[in-house]
């Protein structure tokens, strides 16, 4: 049973990093936190990629005077593959602190309850007109829809 | 000529580059960058379709490295099929005017079309590619293009961008580490070369771990209920293009990952009898997700949300397709991905005229405008008539082949769903119907509305047209387009 574990602790090591991370971007209610955990868990897919592709005993993928046993090198994929993700995974978080620099300049917080709460005082179609439109013209008045929508209520649910 | 298998993804990847400098000259110009590109797209699509559906299938060797080693774009009747749809649906967006489109007239540099285009280019990427990690990353590119056209949909649409990022960042993470798994127990990330090698290991714990959470990630990626969560702020916040491209072919990339995917390199893992029960899930989620979105459907008072948990419906439909897995089942759902991708943006295309002309989005005020947009409210009253399946529209037959497969195989609960659907979608579309064929002007907007501008009707036109063809020559495209497909996948 130690044996196993003791082979294994990398994957355990993976497993509560992505536990974590998913915990941090599902329960946490503050928006910085929430893209701390989305950094948490695509970096645990990382470290399980460059674990896969862990070799003793090899080097690099160049082939030199000793040989062409592939147990001599490392295989290169996976990292060529990570440094790809990463790659994304910047773009990703580049977008991610764009919005929430977007989302903190209109409501002043960064808590999802608060902005919620926010939102849903702001009718449907009015706060286009506000933030996008330079001429607000003949849009929904500020009453409409109120009532009628049965959707509002579920706005909320499980995120 | 194997160029055919990478030529529909080039124009879009250019046009995304030369519009963002078109657009740092002249915003029209843009425009204009973007119809050239995605027309380009579609003629070279078109013409992969007919190739390869009387030639068989193309492989491109990227770069010259051959596979398994390089990667590898592949044109079956399959992608070639999604490809067009995705370069139809596109041309029509960016054709539709964009102050209707995207809510905004843009400035000089504002990289609106790029984004399309780039969105566009993903959606194609994901289409051809014939490379498991190739795909994820043309998955990321789409969503990031995602993410910055939802945010354009004002204060709401920023928040709904923000949790679709989060959503989505971890559905292609879980996507992600299954194709990790794939790797280190295949050794190779070509989609043909694995289907060689995992019949062997087809039982083992890695191989069905990797399609737990590749079907997960993919799932969330399509919206599949109950991971649909992102999916009704995400669609209904965004501008009505927007929308019309998300809800036509962007979720309908996760569903064509989804078939490759499981039948295509997973194969006898996945449609064999042990194993996880992955088909009998995405079976009874997919109906669990017809009903939840129908339901929620009719009780939405605004046109776009009503339209985005009727998408939630709509991908249930193709997740009971799925989860069928047998050659009539899957005709069914990749009909209705053709289906649902010119009846919805059709929907949303007229929703945004709607709003362009009169700024209504709520129905109950929508009385009377049938008299004032004769034109636009037939196009819509046709794709709704499709949407709740009368015949010989193209709605009905991917209904009709999933009740078919349904009752083929013995699963009558199937097929009572998918007809009591139908019901809750006419329910939902009566509703709409009343306000805006029956009823007289109420509103001073609507009393004085017009028809909307002559490239709104002709989108408009040009989808509900379509509507009536596939419907029409339908027997044809299953002949030969979709029934090849179906074979390909389970036979």
């Amino acid at each position: 049973m130690i044996e196993v574990l003791a082979d294994r602790y990398v994957y355990l090591f993976v497993l509560a990093l992505l536990a974590i991370g998913l915990y941090g971007v599902l329960a946490k209610t503050d928006l910085v936190k929430k893209v701390i955990g989305l950094v948490i868990f695509t970096t645990a897919i990382y470290l399980f990629f460059i674990h896969g592709s862990l070799q003793e005993d090899a080097t690099a993928p160049v082939i030199d005077e000793r040989g062409t046993d592939p147990a001599l090198y490392v295989d290169p994929l996976p990292h060529l593959l990570i440094l790809t993700a990463i790659v994304v995974g910047v773009g990703i978080l580049g977008v991610a602190l764009a919005l929430l620099v977007r989302l903190y300049r209109t409501h002043g917080t960064m808590d999802e309850g608060l902005i919620v709460q926010h939102l849903s005082g702001i009718e449907p179609g009015v706060e286009d007109t506000a933030a996008t439109d330079p001429e607000p013209g003949d849009r929904d008045p500020p009453d409409d829809g109120r009532g009628h929508d049965g959707g509002h209520g579920h706005d909320g649910d499980g995120a | 000529m194997s160029q055919i298998a990478v030529l529909p993804l080039l124009p879009l990847l250019f046009g995304a580059v030369i519009a963002v400098l078109a657009g740092l000259w002249n915003a029209r110009a843009a425009q204009g960058v973007a119809i050239v590109a995605t027309a380009a797209s579609l003629a070279a699509s078109l013409t992969g379709l007919v190739r390869v559906t009387t030639d068989g299938a193309v492989t491109y060797a990227l770069g010259g490295w051959p596979p398994p080693i390089g990667i590898e774009y592949v044109l079956d009747p399959l992608s070639a099929f999604m490809a067009s749809i995705v370069a139809l649906i596109g041309l029509l967006v960016v054709i539709y005017p964009v102050d209707a489109a995207f809510d905004i007239r843009p400035g000089r540099g504002v990289p609106l079309y790029a984004l399309v285009l780039l969105l566009l280019t993903g959606l194609m990427g994901v289409m051809l590619s014939g490379d498991l990690f190739h795909l994820f990353v043309f998955l990321e590119i789409y969503a990031i293009a995602t993410y910055g056209l939802v945010s354009l949909g004002g204060a709401k649409g920023v928040f709904a961008s923000f949790r679709y990022l989060l959503f989505g960042t971890v559905g292609s993470g879980l996507y992600l580490l299954g194709v990790g798994f794939l790797y280190f127990s295949t050794g190779t990330l070509n989609m043909a070369d694995m289907a060689g090698t995992l019949p062997e290991i087809a039982g083992s714990p890695t191989v069905l771990g990797a399609m737990a959470l590749i079907v997960t990630g993919l799932a969330l990626k399509m919206a599949l209920f109950p991971l649909h969560v992102w999916l009704p702020d995400a669609h209904s916040f965004s501008p009505p293009g927007v929308a019309a491209l998300l809800a036509a072919v962007q979720v309908k990339a996760g569903a064509y990952a989804l078939i490759r995917i499981l039948f295509d390199v997973f194969g006898p893992a996945y449609t064999g009898s042990d194993g996880l029960p992955v088909s009998a899930a995405l079976l009874w989620f997919g109906l669990a997700g017809v009903i939840y979105g129908s339901w929620l459907a009719t009780r939405q008072a605004d046109i776009k949300r009503l339209l985005a948990y009727s998408t939630v419906a709509q991908l249930g439909y193709i997740g009971v397709g799925i989860g069928l897995a047998t050659r009539i089942a899957l005709i069914g759902a990749v009909l209705h991905v053709l289906n649902h991708a010119v009846m919805k943006s059709g929907l949303f295309l007229v929703a945004g005229g709607i709003i362009q002309r009169t700024g209504l989005k709520s129905i109950p005020r929508f009385a009377g405008l049938g008299k004032r947009m004769p034109v636009t409210m037939t196009g819509f009253a046709i794709a709704a008539l499709s949407m709740v399946g009368i015949p010989p529209l193209a709605g009905f037959w991917s209904k009709f082949y999933l009740v078919w497969a349904a009752v083929d195989v013995g699963n009558w609960v199937t097929a009572v769903v998918i007809v009591a659907s139908s019901m809750l979608t006419l329910v939902y579309f009566l509703r709409l119907f009343e306000q805006i064929f029956v009823l007289e002007p109420r509103e001073a907007v609507v009393a004085d509305a017009t028809e909307p501008s002559g490239r709104v009707i002709g989108t408009v036109s040009v989808l509900a047209a379509s509507i009536v063809l596939i419907g029409v020559f339908n027997v044809v495209l299953v002949r030969h387009v979709v029934g090849p497909i179906a074979d390909a996948a389970v036979g």
